[in-house]
């Protein structure tokens, strides 16, 4: 589902995000991504959302080179691969339910079936009563469950988390995790990138390390 | 795995119906969300409408000006006056020798009397007239030239032979402030076009800097749709249809400016017609300036949105 070779990226300012990254992810398969800030850990999120393009080696997802994806593509490729971040990035002028709807509403969904499948993802994240507030007058945890709720409404085969958890508290920050592991289990691809190994080390899930730019330990590697 | 085949075609939704619907919902919440500010919108509106204003006025003012030289039908005419001992009698044998020549189409004579009793009705100095105790006005023979003889050259060198008459004092060409005043109006169109082109330039700025603000207040939604699958062109279609809406709502104040303007001067043309005995009325806003300004203003901000659009949307890149 997700396949780095041997992939690098330098940014224009000349500092290396990655050099020389291999990484498979299989459909259905679940990895935490760790390392200290600066690792690289966000670089490899970014390159597949294509928020960045890697300057050497190829990123595959989903069965398509991203490098050879045209730029009016991006959009309906980051169609496919949901994103979650440490500052949630609700807008705050919209309600819950707005916030969630709109990866539908930007794919031209029609209304009845944008109701039928935010209500969906308010409910998974146990937000159903929640739809008409604004996000501000949330807690931090209920505001990344309306992100992530944001993340999944269009069922995107591929869910990416940078820092989930980054600004919770550890019983918030599990309750999250838990939400991503019941993802996992019908059948969507995650790659979670945190800094909390203590949490993730309970779930047995595959661990990719980062240092320096480059997978330094993998639980689940190629031998 | 990942090279397994399959389409790496992306689903496009290509349905023109539902295309359509999301057209018809973006125009009328863009024009919701001007409507939440309306003070704003609406002096926005106002520059752009007395932009749009200012030359189809002026283009109407030069437009009616010229309708009332062409009145004079572009041929010139040439006014005899006789010298003041002719009689009427002779007066007639001058018009009709006059309207013998081979270059003249037509003659009038105005003879003593009439021209008398034209100028104590017009000058509005009848009851002084009336204390002379002989006529002081010579009798006049309106002459129009053949339409062979059209330039202005032609038709002085025709006048200087009439004034050659013994019987005529002087030959008068009235063909001169025609001529003069569509040399003016011309003058005066082509410096409309200019400030047409100039206003519309301004129009364009006008809404390319308001999209542009508009565009970095809502710089962070506009990240947002973008991480979330929004296409260019779902991004750019509310901040279009702004310029649209600004374009509209210019072109009916500029409409309305044009109107009222019209019809505060409507009172004293009349009076000013009625003074030179025609009836001459301002002419309506023509339906080609109608169409122009109706279509040109949204034309116009559609433009100027598509300028700032193109500039600024694609330095928003989500990070």
């Amino acid at each position: 589902m997700i396949r780095f070779d041997n992939v690098a990226k330098r940014y224009a300012t000349g500092h290396e995000g990655l050099s020389g990254v291999n990484l498979h992810l299989a459909p259905g398969e679940m990895a935490f991504l760790t390392g200290h800030s600066g690792a690289g850990k966000s670089t490899l999120l970014k390159l597949i959302g294509l928020l960045e393009r890697a300057t050497r080696g190829q990123v595959w997802v989903n069965g398509r080179n991203l490098n050879k994806l045209k730029s009016r593509d991006i959009p309906y490729h980051r169609r496919e691969v949901g994103m979650i971040f440490q500052d949630h990035r609700l807008l705050h002028d919209r309600t819950v339910f707005d916030n969630i709807a709109l990866p539908l509403v930007v794919a031209g969904m029609g209304h009845a079936e944008v109701k039928r499948r935010v209500r969906a993802a308010l409910d998974k994240v146990s937000l159903l009563k929640k739809e008409k507030v604004f996000p501000i007058t949330l807690s931090g945890g209920e505001q990344q469950r309306v992100g992530i709720a944001r993340a999944l409404v269009s069922r995107p085969p591929v869910l990416l988390a940078d820092e989930p958890t980054g600004n919770l508290d550890p019983e918030l920050s599990r309750e999250i995790m838990e939400l991503f592991l019941q993802f996992n289990q019908v059948g969507v691809t995650l790659l979670v990138a945190t800094h909390d190994v203590e949490l993730i080390s309970s779930f047995g899930k595959r661990i990719v390390n980062l240092r320096d730019g480059r997978v330094a330990d993998d639980s689940g590697g190629p031998a | 795995m990942a090279r397994r085949a399959k389409s790496t075609k992306f689903r496009r939704n290509r349905n023109p119906v539902t295309w359509l619907l999301r057209h018809a919902q973006m125009s009328l919440s863009s024009l919701g969300r001007l409507s939440r500010n309306p003070i704003s919108t609406a002096m926005t509106a106002a520059v752009i409408g007395i932009a749009l204003a200012l030359p189809s006025g002026l283009h109407l003012l030069v437009d009616n000006v010229s309708q009332l030289s062409s009145t004079w039908d572009g041929s010139a005419s040439i006014s005899l006056f006789l010298s003041e001992g002719v009689s009427d009698e002779q007066a007639d044998i001058v018009r009709k020798q006059v309207a013998l020549r081979a270059d003249i189409a037509e003659t009038r004579l105005i003879d003593r009397d009439q021209a008398l009793e034209e100028f104590r009705r017009l000058s509005g100095f009848g009851e002084a007239i009336d204390l002379l105790d002989q006529n002081p006005l010579p009798a006049v023979v309106l002459v129009r030239p053949q339409n062979s003889v059209q330039s202005a050259d032609a038709v002085a060198a025709l006048a200087r032979e009439l004034q050659a008459y013994r019987e005529i004092e002087l030959a008068q060409l009235d063909l001169q402030w025609v001529e003069r005043l569509g040399a003016i109006t011309n003058t005066i169109e082509r410096a409309v076009i200019i400030l047409a082109a100039l206003l519309a330039g301004a129009v364009l700025l006008i809404v390319g800097n308001t999209i542009r603000l508009e565009i970095q207040n809502r710089h962070d939604e506009i990240e947002v749709v973008k991480l979330v699958g929004g296409t260019d062109a779902f991004i750019r279609r509310p901040f279009l249809y702004e310029g649209i809406w600004y374009g509209l709502l210019g072109a009916a104040i500029g409409l309305l400016l044009v109107l009222s303007s019209l019809y505060l001067l409507d009172g004293p043309v009349q009076r000013l017609a009625g003074l030179y005995e025609s009836d001459f009325a301002l002419a309506v806003i023509d339906p080609a300036s109608l169409l122009g300004v109706l279509f040109g203003g949204p034309l116009l901000g559609l433009a100027g949105a598509w300028l700032a659009v193109g500039r600024h949307l694609a330095q928003i890149q989500p990070e």
